[in-house]
């Protein structure tokens, strides 16, 4: 391997390099300024020292830690922050990316493989990023037949009801996009899109593959939507609220899985059915039909229903954890803020930066919850993770009599197991009595 | 208006309900080759294996070379089992030419060729667990695989295509220390398959999707000449190691494996079970084998047969009974050189297996008929 290509040149090599430099500052100024602009525009700005933050004044103090800080706490409180950053699109999408490079490497450790490598210097950690360029770098081919506007639309619309589902789920206490009492329903809602979105990229593909597939998935997430739905009215009734906070809440002292654990066990299995994870992978079966459903999809199409995917299982693997497993409830380990630090500054060797205004950016509580919330999802979703390495796929009639027969039968036994806890007065609504 | 079709063609009437599925040969579900599959929901109703699409006229071929020449080509057919789908030949070649074999060198072509139906086993085992979405038994396999690989690479030098079997015994002698290192291998390797049984033979997912899918009866199977594991997975005691012994096979202890099933599950298993029996034979080859001596007899530059002759041999391959027919008019190159292979005679059954079985049970009923795609069609 050599350390220098051997038609390398110099002077071509600086003008690369000044080529960067110049669409950088170029992107800069034409996009990178009105954005910061219009975010500034758009976060309700604090009074600092006395006088009212202008924007134009907030861009001269961007150097300014004491300065800046409070600004990026106001950015923090606006709706627009939720949506795109902390408990929504971002963070989930964090947590989806780091789900797939577990999944790649854990599968190629179970099979005696070293799975990504090369792809950012220490164990392929970049490798998921490689991908993601290559699939927006691909052509999008369309059957000549296709219904267009629907093929294209239904990609788009699977991430989108995919990042509705994520805005239901509550980080930490306060911590949560949408924060309605009926959040329970709402959930059920988005879920039922999925088979509508699948159904519709199917069939306006045109081919068989697809539509086989499309009908497996139509299948497998009505027949497992009603076992889902059923096992979670257990929660429901010893909660006594359809909010997913609340429910949250609820568990500071006991998770619900001690009480409901057979709620718990057929809200995993329909879980993995609906997130069309092996061995429930049916609509996906690749010896049988191809690619399913997502045969027909190419390039940045099928990146963004894989983008859509893990958004939902990592969503499905949030509410798990919120209506079983209790949410952000756990032992205090984050260390409180050190207060002496807002009075007195950091300082810095000769240089003492402060006092600063801003700080605490996060409370304790939320830090610790946010911890605790990623520990136990990081869980959940390796034992969606793992069946992958160990089972192989079921058909279409053993998943059907699974669905209607037996975990149906599970949940409502679940259910019995709630009422009669209500009954005999151990429970009642809003925890331990 | 009337449309006269040619002779010999016929429209099909087309029923609404019946949707025609081509499954290959850009499928991930097919060799290469293609099914034509007609489903009414998810239901079979007709199947049409059409394979074809990897000829390469190896028959045709061997007519042009002589018996060393022919060698190499004629492996190719499977070269995953290279050892074995060149043993015919070899035993026809010898008999053709009028050559003895030395004793060392039958019983290394033993261990070769069992060595080599294990690699052959692993490949199809991995690519019959992919078919049934099983990842970890695809990749298992896949690399112990290699344990047996770097073995015939010690004996042979090559990694896959060996071209090591030669008329009059066999190309090289053993490398020296190859009898300690063969058994380690082999007995580590009996060690490792036992463990698939954990994640895959005893998976009660695969048993519930494989087991009475696919059942062909012991009738049927002998009707249709189906051979090696799907004849054994019925219910039929055959092998040609124990029936028709050729090299030194009766000299060792051969069990047959038999299920009397006949399902799916069945005949994956059979081929499972042999590799346990391969591990066994080489074994008690490697005990019995003369420790030295010559592995080759020296032959004439062109050979020559002598005169109108033919021969017909067949062994006990990785899929089945492989035969070799070779016709002889006297001269450098044989006249006529057949492969009876055993993949397309397991493919007669599949159709018939397939009619009324679910589009899911599929790949699992295919690919256990033990059908290499390439070989069917030489």
């Amino acid at each position: 391997m050599s350390v220098i290509a051997p038609n390398f040149k110099l002077s071509e090599f600086i003008k690369s390099l000044l080529d960067n430099i110049f669409w950088i500052i170029l992107l800069l100024v034409l996009i990178g300024l009105p954005a910061v602009f219009i975010i500034l525009f758009v976060v309700e700005m604090p009074v600092i020292n006395g006088e009212l933050l202008t924007p134009f004044l907030a861009l001269t103090w961007l150097a300014d830690p004491s300065r800046i800080l409070p600004v990026v706490k106001a950015f923090m409180g606006t709706d627009l922050f939720r949506v795109m950053v902390f408990p929504g699109f971002g963070f989930a999408a964090l947590l989806a990316a780091g789900t797939i490079f577990v999944e790649r490497k854990m599968l190629a450790k179970l099979q005696l493989r070293v799975g990504p490598f090369y792809c950012g210097k220490f164990e392929g950690i970049l490798q998921l990023m490689g991908d993601g360029l290559k699939l927006i770098s691909k052509e999008i081919i369309i059957p000549a037949k296709a219904d267009k506007p629907i093929f294209w639309a239904a990609p788009v619309l699977f991430v989108a009801a995919a990042a509705a589902f994520v805005a239901f789920i509550p980080v930490a206490p306060g911590w949560v996009v949408a924060d309605v009492d009926l959040g329970l329903l709402g959930v059920f809602a988005v879920i039922g899109f999925f088979p509508i979105i699948t159904i519709l990229s199917a069939w306006s593909a045109n081919s068989k593959f697809p539509f086989i597939g499309g009908i497996r998935a139509l299948f497998q997430m009505v027949s497992f939507e009603i076992p889902l739905i059923l096992s979670l009215p257990g929660v429901v009734m010893l909660t006594g609220s359809l909010n997913l906070s609340e429910i949250a809440a609820s568990q500071s002292v006991f998770p619900w899985i001690v009480f409901l654990p057979v709620g718990a066990i057929v809200f995993f299995i329909t879980m993995l059915a609906e997130l069309e994870r092996i061995p429930f992978d049916l609509p996906e079966a690749e010896s049988e039909i191809v690619a399913g459903w997502l045969t027909e999809l190419s390039g940045m199409m099928y990146g963004l229903v894989q983008l859509g995917t893990y958004l939902k299982l990592y969503a499905f693997a949030g509410l798990f954890v919120v209506l079983f497993l209790g949410g952000w409830n756990g032992p205090m380990i984050v260390p409180p803020f050190p207060v002496e630090l807002l009075e007195n500054g950091i300082e810095m060797g000769p240089i003492t930066v402060g006092p600063l205004p801003g700080l605490p950016l996060f409370t304790q509580e939320m830090l610790n919850g946010t911890l605790m919330f990623v520990m136990k999802t990081a869980g959940v979703i390796f034992f969606i993770l793992l069946p992958r390495g160990v089972f192989p796929r079921i058909r279409v009639d053993m998943l059907l009599n699974l669905g209607w027969s037996k975990l149906i039968g599970l949940a409502f036994v679940n259910i019995f197991i709630a009422l009669g806890l209500l009954y005999a007065g151990v429970l009642g609504p809003g925890g331990l009595q | 208006m009337t449309f006269k079709l040619p002779p010999g063609l016929a429209l099909q009437k087309v029923d609404e309900r019946i949707m025609t599925l081509n499954v290959g040969p850009q499928h991930p579900g097919s060799g290469h080759m293609r099914l034509i599959v007609q489903i009414d929901g998810d239901y079979i109703v007709a199947c049409d294996p059409d394979p074809g699409y990897v000829h390469r006229g190896e028959e045709k071929m061997a007519e042009y070379r002589n018996y060393i020449l022919n060698i190499p080509h004629l492996e190719r057919p499977v070269i995953h089992d290279s050892c074995n789908v060149l043993y015919p030949y070899v035993l026809g070649a010898e008999e053709i030419l009028g050559i003895e074999v030395p004793e060392r060198a039958k019983y290394v072509r033993v261990i070769a060729s069992e060595l080599n139906r294990c690699i052959y086993i692993m490949y199809w085992l991995a690519i019959y667990g992919i078919f049934l979405g099983h990842s970890t038994m695809f990749m298992w396999p896949a690399g112990d695989r290699e344990l047996l690989i770097d073995l015939m690479e010690k004996m042979t030098g090559a990694r896959v295509t060996h071209a090591h079997f030669i008329p009059g015994g066999v190309r090289n002698d053993l490398p020296p220390n190859f009898e300690d290192v063969c058994l380690r291998q082999v007995n580590y390797f009996e060690k490792r398959i036992k463990e698939y049984a954990a994640i895959f033979y005893d998976n009660p997912i695969l048993i519930a999707r494989t087991r009475d899918t696919g059942v062909l009866s012991r009738q049927d199977a002998i009707r249709y000449g189906t051979t090696g594991s799907v004849l054994r997975a019925s219910g039929v005691d055959y092998d040609l190691r124990v029936k028709e012994p050729y090299d030194v096979y009766e000299e060792l202890d051969v069990h047959t494996n038999v299920m009397k099933e006949g399902d799916s599950y069945a005949r994956s298993k059979i081929p499972w079970l042999d590799m346990l029996e391969s591990c066994n034979i080489i074994r008690q080859a490697l005990q019995k084998m003369p420790k030295s001596g010559s592995v080759r007899t020296k032959l004439k530059p062109n050979p020559k047969g002598k005169g109108l002759d033919s021969v017909y041999k067949r062994v006990e391959s990785g899929r089945g009974s492989l035969g070799c027919y070779i016709v002889s008019d006297g001269k450098v190159e044989p006249y006529r050189v057949k492969l009876s292979v055993p993949s397309f005679r397991n493919l007669i059954a599949l159709p018939n297996l397939l009619r009324g079985e679910k589009l899911g049970n599929m790949p699992s009923v295919y690919w256990s008929l033990n059908y290499w795609p390439v070989e069917a069609d030489r």
